[in-house]
C-alpha cells in the first residue's frame, strides 16, 4: 500500500465496512461500485445537481465532493438505509401520489434533502422548502409537485405529533 | 469525469501540514467543495492532497482580543447557526444563506472559501467590506494579512506556497454598525452574477465609513470607492452613477449587464444600510 490507496473502515447503513480504496475515488463512486449501493446517483460530478446527496455523520453532503478516503471512521447513510428503516416511507408515498417524480434520477437525492429539512420539525413554508431543495435539480417535474409532496408530509407529521 | 490519481495524507498537526506543503504539487484539502469539483473536472491535478479536516484548534468561533475570530475549518453551516456571528458579525450571517446549498454548507469551510479566492464568492467580499484580516502560518511563523492586501488576482492570494490560512478575523459590530448584502444569481445558491457586501456606520441620519465590496465583477472582490463617498453624502443616485467598476464579460452576463446589475444591487443595499432601526 502507498499513499494512492488507503484502507478505510466505516459504517454504511448500520453495517461495518472495511475496504481498500483509491485515494481519488469519490464517496458516491465508492458506494455504487464497491458496495453496489446504486441508489445514490451520479449526475454532474461537480456539486451542482444534488443527485448524489447522502448523509455523513448525520449531515447531508454531496457524495461527489467527498473522497471515500475522507469517510474513514464515519457513519454514512444512503437512500437504501433511509428507505429500509422506513424513515422516508411517508415521503416516498407522497412523491408517488403527487407525481413528484417521473424518471426518478433526482429522487434519492431529493428525498435525502427533503428529510434533512423535515427532521428539524415544524411545517416549513413553500419558500423554505424550495430554498432547502435548491441544490437538487429535477429535469422532469418542474418542482411544484415535489414542493407539494414535501409540504404534505410536513403537515401530516406535524398532525401526528400533536 | 474522475480525478487524476493523487496521493492522500492526513495531517495530524499544523506543522505537519506546513511541511507536507513543501512537496511538489501539494494542495490542502479542507471542505473540498470547490477543490474536489475541480479535481473531478481535471481542472487541477495535484500530486498530493493534504487532508487538514481533522486538525485540532482550527475550528470554532470566538471573541478574541477585541475581534471575532473564525477558525479556518469552521463549516459554513456552523457560522450560519452561530449566535456569535449573528450578533457580532451580522454581515457574514446575512451572506451565509447565499453560499451554495445546505449540503454544500455542511462541508465547505470559511477558511477554504477565503483561501480559494473565487472572484464570484461571497465571503472574500464580506472580509473586504468588514476590513477584516486573515491569519496565516508557515515555515517562518505566523502573520496577519489585511483583506485589502490578501486578494491578489484570479484565484490568487498573498499566501506563500507553504502557508496555511488558520483563521479569519473581523471587527465586532458596534451599536452604529450597518451592514447590507445582496446578490443576483440564476438559481439560489449558485455563484453570483454580481453581488455586493457592504458595511457602514450610522452617522446621525446618514452614513460614514461606507465600504462597498462587489464580487463577480472582476478578478478579485473590488471596492467601489467613488460610490462609497457619494453614498456617505446620502446621494444614492450619485452613488449609482459614480460606480467605478470594470467588470468583464463572462459566461453569465456581459460587462454592460453586470454594470447595470451592480447599480440595481447598490440601490437595494443602500436601503438596507439606511434602514432606521429601533
Amino acid at each position: 500500500m502507498n499513499d494512492h490507496t488507503l484502507d478505510i473502515s466505516l459504517t454504511v447503513n448500520g453495517e461495518r465496512v472495511q475496504e481498500r480504496v483509491d485515494a481519488r475515488k469519490t464517496l458516491v463512486d465508492f458506494l455504487r461500485e464497491d458496495l453496489s449501493l446504486t441508489g445514490s446517483h451520479v449526475g454532474c460530478e461537480h456539486g451542482v445537481c444534488g443527485a448524489c446527496t447522502v448523509r455523513v455523520d448525520g449531515e447531508i453532503v454531496r457524495g461527489c465532493l467527498m473522497l471515500a478516503a475522507q469517510c474513514d471512521d464515519s457513519v454514512v447513510e444512503t437512500i437504501e438505509g433511509m428507505s429500509d428503516s422506513g424513515e422516508v416511507g411517508d415521503l416516498q408515498t407522497a412523491f408517488e401520489q403527487r407525481n413528484a417524480l417521473q424518471c426518478g434520477y433526482c429522487t434519492p437525492g431529493m428525498l435525502a434533502a427533503a428529510q434533512d429539512l423535515l427532521k428539524r420539525g415544524g411545517v416549513p413554508s413553500r419558500d423554505e422548502i424550495r430554498e432547502h431543495l435548491s441544490g437538487n435539480y429535477c429535469r422532469c417535474t418542474g418542482y411544484h409537485s415535489i414542493v407539494d409532496a414535501v409540504q404534505a408530509v410536513a403537515q401530516q407529521r406535524a398532525g401526528k405529533s400533536r | 469525469m474522475k480525478p487524476a490519481p493523487f496521493a492522500y495524507k492526513k495531517a495530524h498537526s499544523l506543522d505537519e501540514a506546513i511541511a507536507l506543503l513543501g512537496e511538489k504539487d501539494a494542495r490542502l484539502l479542507a471542505g473540498g467543495q470547490s477543490l474536489i469539483a475541480t479535481l473531478n473536472m481535471r481542472l487541477s491535478a495535484p500530486s498530493l492532497l493534504i487532508d487538514i479536516n481533522k486538525l485540532h484548534g482550527l475550528n470554532g468561533i470566538s471573541e478574541k482580543n477585541g475581534a471575532i475570530e473564525i477558525g479556518a475549518l469552521t463549516r459554513h453551516a456552523q457560522a450560519e447557526h452561530s449566535e456569535v456571528i449573528a450578533k457580532h458579525a451580522p454581515l457574514i450571517a446575512r451572506a451565509m444563506p447565499y453560499i451554495g446549498h445546505p449540503a454544500i454548507r455542511n462541508r465547505g469551510t470559511l477558511g477554504g472559501s477565503i483561501a480559494f479566492a473565487d472572484p464570484a464568492a461571497e465571503l472574500p467580499a464580506c472580509l473586504l467590506a468588514l476590513d477584516g484580516e486573515v491569519e496565516a502560518a508557515g515555515p517562518k511563523g505566523r502573520r496577519a494579512i489585511k483583506a485589502a492586501d490578501f486578494f491578489k488576482g484570479l484565484f490568487e492570494t498573498a499566501l506563500a506556497p507553504q502557508e496555511v490560512l488558520t483563521a479569519i478575523r473581523v471587527p465586532p459590530a458596534g451599536k452604529g454598525t450597518r451592514v447590507g448584502f445582496a446578490e443576483l444569481a440564476r438559481r439560489h445558491g449558485d455563484y453570483a452574477i454580481v453581488g455586493l457586501a457592504a458595511s457602514a456606520r450610522a452617522d446621525g441620519k446618514g452614513l460614514s465609513d461606507v465600504r462597498l465590496a462587489y464580487f463577480g465583477v472582476g478578478n478579485t472582490p473590488a471596492r467601489a470607492k467613488k460610490a462609497e463617498l457619494a453614498l456617505a453624502r446620502g446621494d444614492v443616485d450619485a452613488a449609482v452613477s459614480a460606480l467605478d467598476l470594470e467588470p468583464h464579460d463572462d459566461v453569465q452576463a456581459t460587462a454592460k449587464v453586470k454594470k447595470h446589475l451592480a447599480g440595481v444591487l447598490l440601490r437595494r443595499v443602500a436601503s438596507q444600510l439606511l434602514e432606521t432601526r429601533p
